[in-house]
């Protein structure tokens, strides 16, 4: 191997279990969240999104306080947040955001409860940073099964609903004259978005998982006018992101402080941002076409 | 020819649309009242009613959208299933963010199968009727723009185009004029107007204002009150069937062809309908009620 790769690629890299097992899971997570997140931005939807990665804070602590996997606990909180908040949902979207405000708020409250909990049984605040910015390497062969098994779960769970999800995105009314029965639709989605904010959960943390939903989807939509496209594109860069950000976590172990290494959520989410502020200098559209997502970005982040 | 829901246009097997004493009651308030109408195919209507005279929910319900309380709704000879088959139904507006990844061409080929489960395989024959269709409607110069990044008008021929491209035997149009200027709206009703005649479509469209429909209505349903008067235009819209319609005192003038509707001062007591209390009556002078010019 010449030199220059051997600098970029450490010793042991493509040899490592826990690099392998982190390759694979930040591509999947990475395929389904660019889809989720260009749906989610169709369908005005980001706040939803937000809540479901907040709530799945008490999936995390609590999964840890019982001595289950993190995954168990991401995944039962966002299906059972995601279809109680589209059940609930009210048809006048101000409405449903302020009970969604509301009810994050106390969960938020028990989440902080169950993270001081897990902190004093184990002595250590790595549970606190785990639930709250992921660690991608401590995905063990005993979850990567079930994290594979639920993106691909996800992914065809969209790939079968595409073009109702598409339709009801942009009138609903137009999609029920169509027949398309709407709620179990909406209902579909939101369990969908919730597995997948479950799943990005795992790689950058229940804090930064709307980063890695909406920041790839919100790059995508400037580099492309298509819906398959820009799911495409959304779930290409989020998988680059996510293996750049395993590279460089791997190598920053020989970077000060030497012996432990920069999170990956750090990386990734660098990445992502990087990669969102460079497709706006390449495509610089009318400040119209554009207005909403800098914002969207600078709340994800 | 009173022209109120009891006496309305025949019905028989060529009929796109027949409703029949479809009656509807919503937040304790009778919405719609035993109304009865029928059009035949390829007739351009115009659904005619104020702000809250059930404009929407009469097309809500001929969509499947909603059951009536009582009465039956014939989409081509067949009573009502929950995908009314053969319509095509262009909403008021779409929520759509400028940003969103979805061009006009999508929109319009989602009208051919946006139901369907699965993803769709690219088809040459599908991209021409496509293109048909965005010529169809004009708007082949932003066939590729983002729906989102459109103007009120073209975003309105795209939703028509939509609607079409299915070849439904009866279009619903909810107040496509309502977020248009004059010019736009004049356009978007020639527009229909003649794609409707080329593909034999029965057109239901609602407005407000019956005025800018005057050029192509074959037929005009006057709702008020929940109750619906049908037609043609000279036969609905005149002073003693709107003054039933309403049960208070209304004036249809004609200034330099157009029409116009007001509380009445001119209709003398002998024509107005038994059941019309004084109060009302005092209260004539000559606001508009419904219709404005």
């Amino acid at each position: 191997m010449p030199g220059f790769l051997q600098a970029v690629f450490e010793p042991g890299f493509f040899a490592s279990g826990p690099v392998h097992a982190a390759l694979l899971t930040g591509a999947v997570v990475a395929l389904i969240s660019g889809a989720v997140g260009v749906f989610t931005v169709l369908r005005s939807q980001s706040f939803a999104g937000h809540s479901l990665a907040d709530l799945g804070t008490l999936g995390g602590s609590g999964a840890f306080l019982f001595g289950i996997g993190p995954l168990w606990g991401f995944i039962s909180a966002g299906i059972a947040v995601g279809g109680a908040m589209d059940l609930a949902g009210s048809e006048r979207r101000s409405a449903r955001d302020v009970s969604t405000g509301i009810v994050l708020g106390a969960v938020l409250g028990l989440s902080a409860l169950l993270l001081y909990f897990d902190t004093t049984s184990s002595s250590t605040t790595g549970v606190t940073i785990t639930v709250l910015f992921g660690s991608l390497f401590a995905i063990s062969g005993y979850t990567l099964p079930a994290t594979v098994s639920f993106a691909v779960l996800g992914l065809g769970l969209l790939t079968l609903l595409y073009r109702p999800l598409l339709l009801s995105s942009v009138s609903p009314d137009l999609a029920a004259a169509r027949g398309v029965r709407i709620r179990l639709l909406g209902l579909i989605f939101m369990i969908t978005m919730g597995i997948t904010v479950a799943l990005a959960s795992l790689i950058v943390g229940t804090i930064l998982s709307p980063a890695l939903l909406i920041g790839p989807a919100a790059t995508a939509l400037r580099l492309t006018r298509r819906p398959m496209a820009a799911m495409a594109i959304a779930g290409a860069l989020g998988t680059v992101a996510t293996w750049l950000g395993v590279l460089l976590a791997y190598d920053s172990y020989h970077w000060p402080p030497v012996g432990n290494g920069w999170p990956v959520s750090f990386f990734v989410i660098t990445l992502i941002f990087a990669a969102y502020l460079g497709s706006g200098v390449r495509f610089r559209r009318a400040a119209q076409a554009t207005r909403r997502t800098p914002h969207e970005v600078i709340e994800a982040v | 020819m009173t022209g109120t829901s009891n006496e309305i246009a025949p019905r028989g097997p060529e009929n796109v649309l027949a409703l029949d004493e479809v009656s509807i009651r919503l937040g304790g308030r009778q919405v719609l009242d035993q109304v009865s109408f029928a059009l035949a195919a390829g007739e351009f209507t115009g659904l005619i009613g104020s702000n809250g005279a059930g404009k929407t929910t009469l097309l809500r319900i001929v969509m499947g959208l909603r059951a009536a309380d009582a009465g039956t709704v014939r989409v081509g000879g067949k009573p009502l299933t929950r995908r009314a088959r053969g319509v095509g139904y262009v909403p008021q507006k779409i929520q759509i963010e400028p940003d969103a990844p979805l061009r006009a061409r999508d929109l319009i080929a989602l009208g051919l199968d946006g139901e369907k489960l699965g993803p769709r395989l690219p088809s040459r024959q599908r991209r021409a009727t496509v293109e048909q269709m965005l010529d169809a409607v004009d708007a082949t110069r932003f066939a590729d723009e983002r729906v989102g990044t459109l103007s009120g008008g073209e975003q309105q021929r795209i939703l028509i185009a939509h609607a079409l491209i299915g070849r439904p035997r009866l279009l619903l149009m909810d107040e496509p004029l309502a977020n248009l200027d004059l010019r736009s709206g004049q356009e978007i009703v020639e527009l229909t107007s003649r794609v409707a005649r080329d593909q034999s479509v029965a057109v239901l469209l609602s407005a407000h204002d019956i005025n800018p429909l005057l050029p192509v209505m074959d037929k005009v349903v006057y709702l008020a009150e929940g109750r619906a008067a049908c037609g043609t235009t000279d036969q609905v819209v005149r002073s003693e069937v709107l003054s039933g319609l309403y049960r208070h005192p209304v004036s249809v003038l004609r200034v330099d062809g157009r029409i116009l509707v007001v509380a009445g001062s001119t209709v003398t007591a002998d024509t107005l309908p038994a059941d019309t209390s004084p109060a009302n009556g005092e209260r004539a002078n000559g606001e508009p009620l419904a219709v404005q010019a």
